[in-house]
């Protein structure tokens, strides 16, 4: 590091908020945790060179206080604040206060975030980009549901209600019939106003059988862009991924090379600056679709990390920092095998995921499999509380081949103790030997489809 | 028969939908919790009328296993 920024706040926690400080370990920056009241002794707090309590557990009263957060920075005396995933990742007021503090903000410009995080202006955006994109409606806000149902009959049934402020799966609901509709608009618009403090909604077709596969992006900030390929996410509950792998079985080359090229030249029309993720929903006859733009480090990135050999915490510090990195040609970034990550959450499968929050009173992760990669917020005696996110660890496993990586991630799964509480490794182990995806027949209503073989004992 | 419907999992109460009087039927949603960042709805398994209701909107902490709502 050239010494620009010697010391960053992660304005997060768990396994992500660990696995930043690492990098910046590696790079010898200095770090800070913030930390609510649940988390005080958390590990994410204890790997870290300091920390700034941030106020109560519950995380709106903490982690999504912007102005609590710009205090930590001030009196820990950090250069930059790393904003991991969720909480004020993708917030642009935020971005903009952090940077009008004088402090550097590690992600892409404040206009960006906001232009994207807007579902239905990031839409419009892609459009210009020559990006496909799903049929869909214009805002639909709680006082303005005139002709609701002839916008949804425009759109199509089967179909989505998204929040407009949403992403990530969240504040998404399906309809598959008019009798449905007006209901479930206002239950999202609802959930989205509490959620998201925006109410505002809008209607995208849904198509299936479909896949969710994603390009990884980099953008230099001035127009150049790369892409570190794509990542399959089609293993899903309740609209969030479980299993991710890269490269994405059974998925054309030309169709590969399409959405890297469609999602790079977004990258360059925006200007990008930092990684970022470009959804896409793929078809049965292999047509895509932009689903949403993450401007930010998503959850899967590990995916990407162990096919490449590239860090992209490093890569966003190095770019946030100044460092010329012109030696990041799409040349230059070459995967190798097959990598494949398994979520385990605290939750119970049989009972519809129900959340399950507990003590960790046991935790052993397997240690002694070859290419096996563990990133995890808890130690054995921590609590997983219900205030945040029920993820518990990830696994990423890299084999030469798809097979080999599977079969390592089956090892690894089998080789953690967890109790105090239920997790998804069962159901994730049946995931893994189902024929169909053996087969890399991944689709999005996999998990739904297959529900009663996956519980089945 | 009385039905007593109790907390799944710990959490915070984001939405009550009943008021003791209501009517309801096996499936309507009573209440919805907001347990790590998702909503558990908790349905009522017998038909009868909402005798009380002990939980608010917006309540904090509520435990596993308190009974949120009874019906005869």
């Amino acid at each position: 590091m050239d010494g620009t920024i010697r010391k960053i706040l992660i304005a997060n926690r768990g396994e992500i908020a660990c696995r930043i400080i690492r990098s910046c370990q590696k790079l010898g920056v200095r770090t800070v945790a913030i930390y609510s009241d649940a988390d005080k002794n958390a590990m994410h707090v204890s790997l870290a060179d300091e920390s700034q309590p941030v106020g109560p557990s519950a995380a709106r009263d903490s982690y999504l206080r912007a102005e609590r957060v710009i205090a930590a920075v001030k009196l820990a005396g950090a250069d930059a604040i790393h904003p991991g995933y969720g909480f004020l990742s993708e917030d642009c007021d935020f971005a903009r206060a952090v940077i009008a503090a004088g402090f550097t903000w590690i992600g892409p410009t404040p206009q960006t975030i906001e232009d994207m995080g807007d579902k239905e202006r990031a839409r419009m955006l892609v459009k210009a980009a020559g990006v496909p994109v799903l049929s869909g409606s214009a805002r639909i806000m709680p006082d303005d549901l005139h002709g609701l149902a002839e916008t949804a009959a425009d759109v199509g049934y089967p179909l989505l209600v998204k929040a407009v402020a949403g992403g990530g799966g969240i504040g998404m609901r399906r309809v598959d019939q008019p009798s449905e509709l007006e209901k479930t608009v206002r239950a999202t618009q609802e959930f989205a106003a509490k959620s998201f403090g925006d109410p505002g909604v809008y209607l995208e077709r849904y198509t299936e059988p479909a896949r969710h596969i994603e390009i990884q992006v980099f953008g230099f900030g001035d127009g150049r862009s790369v892409h570190l390929f794509e990542r399959e996410c089609s293993i899903q509950r309740r609209f969030q991924k479980i299993v991710e792998e890269s490269p994405a079985p059974r998925l054309e080359t030309a169709s590969r090379d399409a959405m890297a090229a469609a999602a790079t030249a977004l990258v360059r029309q925006e200007r990008y600056a930092g990684v970022g993720t470009i959804e896409f929903v793929v078809d049965s006859l292999g047509g895509f679709y932009f689903l949403e733009m993450n401007t930010r480090i998503q959850v899967e990135h590990p995916v990407t990390e162990m096919i490449t050999g590239r860090d992209l915490v490093e890569l966003q510090i190095r770019l946030a920092s100044g460092e010329d990195l012109s030696a990041l040609t799409q040349a230059s970034i070459v995967a190798s095998g097959h990598a494949v990550e398994c979520r385990i959450y605290a939750e119970d499968p049989s009972r519809n995921f129900l959340p399950s929050p507990g003590r960790l009173t046991a935790f052993e992760v397997p240690n002694s499999v070859p290419g096996i990669r563990i990133d995890t917020g808890f130690r054995e005696g921590d609590a997983i509380t219900y205030y945040y996110d029920p993820m518990i660890a990830k696994v990423i496993a890299h084999g030469p081949n798809r097979e080999a990586a599977l079969s390592a991630m089956g090892a690894a799964l089998d080789g953690f103790r967890i109790e105090g509480l239920k997790t998804n490794i069962g159901f994730l182990r049946k995931v893994l030997v189902h024929p169909e995806f053996r087969a890399g027949n991944s689709f999005t209503r996999f998990v739904d489809t297959y529900m009663t073989e996956l519980l089945a004992n | 028969m009385a039905e007593e419907v109790v907390t799944q999992v710990p959490g915070n109460v984001w939405k009550v939908l009943v008021k003791p009087g209501d009517t309801v039927r096996p499936g309507d949603v009573l209440f919805i919790l907001e347990v790590m960042k998702t909503e558990v709805p908790h349905e009522a398994s017998q038909a009868g009328t909402v005798q009380s209701v002990n939980i608010y909107e917006g309540q904090e902490g509520v435990d596993a296993g308190a009974i949120a709502v009874t019906i005869a």
